[in-house]
């Protein structure tokens, strides 16, 4: 469904990705793991459009991405989560989800999507007309991640949803991550948090100072010696 | 002097203040540049006016609908031409950019278009003066007050009641998550500048009327102290604006009428200075972190 060839991406002086390849087929979740700076975000925003890789190859469902705007996106089917949830603290958390939905012009498939983030997200519906910016943490990333389910997408990419979060909320978003993927949302997740991130991923990718280290099935990677020595904090 | 008189009078002129200060305040909500070239629109809104009433010898709506129009032409001309590709450079760059927009409208109209001479603005409404008891108000003041509000009105139904606005809101909270919501913001940004200089253009017009003489360099003040009331009222904060504005406009008439008329404009500015050691972000604007 989505293929990264050869990616590089610079800012300014600092080579940020060295040829990072990576593959998600359709109905996966597929995880990019790595510390902090190891380039996991930058790959997203290259895929997004939110910067401008120096070379390579991104293809989705075999159109090339390249030279299309950051705001085409949400059209062909893929939604980002960005990191630190973005939410627009300034509007109503009903407003943002109407923006989530902004190019849609489908009435009532718009109507039936608002019941379905307010099934998965009930606290959402207690709080439509508060401003998004007076939520509590947990309840910014629900919004946000509803928000991106508001633009029916095909693809989500998720970027770094457990950030700031407490253990059993970072379960509860995990457990909706699984959810939103049987449903038949592809999933392409970025998070810090290797254990979890690994237990309900696919396929994994493992992300060093800007280079892919290792890859695999997450099941393998979970049981990997390097890999829990160096990310699941055990020696 | 009595003072109500000098109210009517201060919201007259805060009415059109506000009107500019609008422009300002919206431009850097979005794309954060303080737009020194709104001043000049706003006399571009003055000289539309103008001719559209000397030459092809239209009444005041049809002036004023022309003036909003080709001033919100203008105003996107200059933002894709001027400040578009500069989105990604520092600020600093894009505000001396504005700096020459507004450099080039104006000696571009003075020496080129209209000459530095000032001009007599036609008189689109017979002056009556109306007595209400102590207070004298005219009907050119009304109509000005009218509009004004009018304007302000369509402004905040536009920003806070349509899609288009609810995107313009959300590309100035952040332009990279509104893009990611599929929101084209190469287009906000085009109709903010449009949105903002009309108002500026409406503005020319209606001060054309009260004071009847435009010339080229007829931004400059009252850019300055729309831009002082878009400071004072919390920049990129629409409300604030025009509460901005409305401020600016009476203490400028109340220290004119029980101060002195030569040091107004100093009091003026020495009230923003205050109310920033005091308040730094505006009196309406709440203090923002700086993004990393």
């Amino acid at each position: 469904m989505l293929k990264v060839k050869g990616l590089n991406v610079f800012y300014g002086a600092i080579h940020a990705l060295h040829d990072i390849s990576i593959e998600v087929n359709e109905g996966e979740i597929v995880t990019l793991i790595g510390a902090n700076g190891a380039g996991k975000t930058s790959t997203l925003r290259a895929i997004s459009g939110l910067v401008a890789p120096k070379s390579g190859e991104i293809t989705y469902n075999g159109t090339s991405l390249s030279g299309v705007p950051a705001y085409n996106l949400v059209n062909m089917g893929i939604a980002h989560v960005p990191e630190g949830r973005r939410i627009f603290a300034n509007l109503t958390v009903m407003e943002n989800l109407e923006l989530g939905a902004f190019n849609r012009k489908d009435k009532d498939g718009i109507k039936r999507d608002f019941d379905m983030v307010f099934d998965k997200f009930p606290r959402l519906k207690e709080r439509t007309w508060q401003q998004a910016g007076t939520l509590s943490g947990g309840e910014q990333q629900m919004l946000a991640t509803a928000r991106a389910l508001m633009s029916r997408p095909k693809m989500i990419l998720m970027d770094e949803p457990s950030m700031g979060l407490a253990p059993l909320l970072v379960r509860e978003i995990f457990t909706i991550i699984q959810e939103i993927n049987k449903t038949g949302t592809t999933v392409l997740l970025v998070e810090q948090n290797a254990h979890m991130a690994l237990s309900i991923a696919h396929n994994a990718y493992v992300l060093e100072t800007g280079k892919i280290v290792l890859s695999g099935s997450a099941d393998d990677l979970l049981h990997d010696e390097a890999v829990r020595n160096a990310y699941l904090g055990e020696c | 002097m009595s003072l109500i008189q000098q109210l009517i009078n201060g919201l007259a002129q805060g009415s059109v203040y506000a009107l500019i200060a609008v422009g300002y305040t919206m431009v850097y909500g979005i794309i954060r540049l303080i737009n020194f070239a709104h001043a000049d629109i706003y006399m571009m809104g003055a000289f539309i006016g103008y001719f559209a009433v000397t030459v092809f010898h239209v009444p005041f709506l049809p002036a004023l609908l022309l003036a909003m129009i080709g001033c919100a032409i203008l105003g996107m001309t200059i933002e894709k031409i001027a400040y578009k590709p500069l989105r990604k450079s520092p600020r600093i760059v894009l505000l001396i950019t504005a700096m020459a927009m507004s450099l080039i409208l104006e000696h571009g109209m003075a020496t080129v278009v209209v000459g530095p001479n000032p001009r007599p603005f036609p008189e689109l409404f017979k002056i009556n003066i109306i007595h209400l008891g102590p207070v004298q108000i005219n009907n050119v003041q009304i109509i000005n007050l009218s509009v004004a509000i009018i304007l302000v009105l369509i402004l905040q139904y536009i920003v806070y009641k349509t899609k288009t606005g609810k995107a313009m809101r959300a590309t100035s909270y952040d332009m990279e998550a509104a893009q990611l919501m599929g929101i084209n913001i190469n287009n906000i940004v085009s109709i903010t500048f449009a949105i903002g200089s009309s108002l500026a253009g409406a503005a020319g017009v209606l001060v054309g009327m009260m004071y009847p003489r435009i010339d080229p360099y007829m931004g400059m003040m009252p850019g300055l102290k729309a831009f002082i009331a878009a400071v004072l009222g919390g920049i990129g904060v629409l409300p604030g604006a025009m509460f901005g504005g409305i401020l600016i406009g009476l203490c400028e008439t109340f220290t004119k009428a029980y101060l002195s008329t030569k040091l107004s404009d100093a009091i003026v500015f020495s009230l923003l200075i205050i109310i920033l050691i005091f308040k730094p972000a505006g009196l309406l604007g709440k203090p923002t972190r700086e993004k990393v």
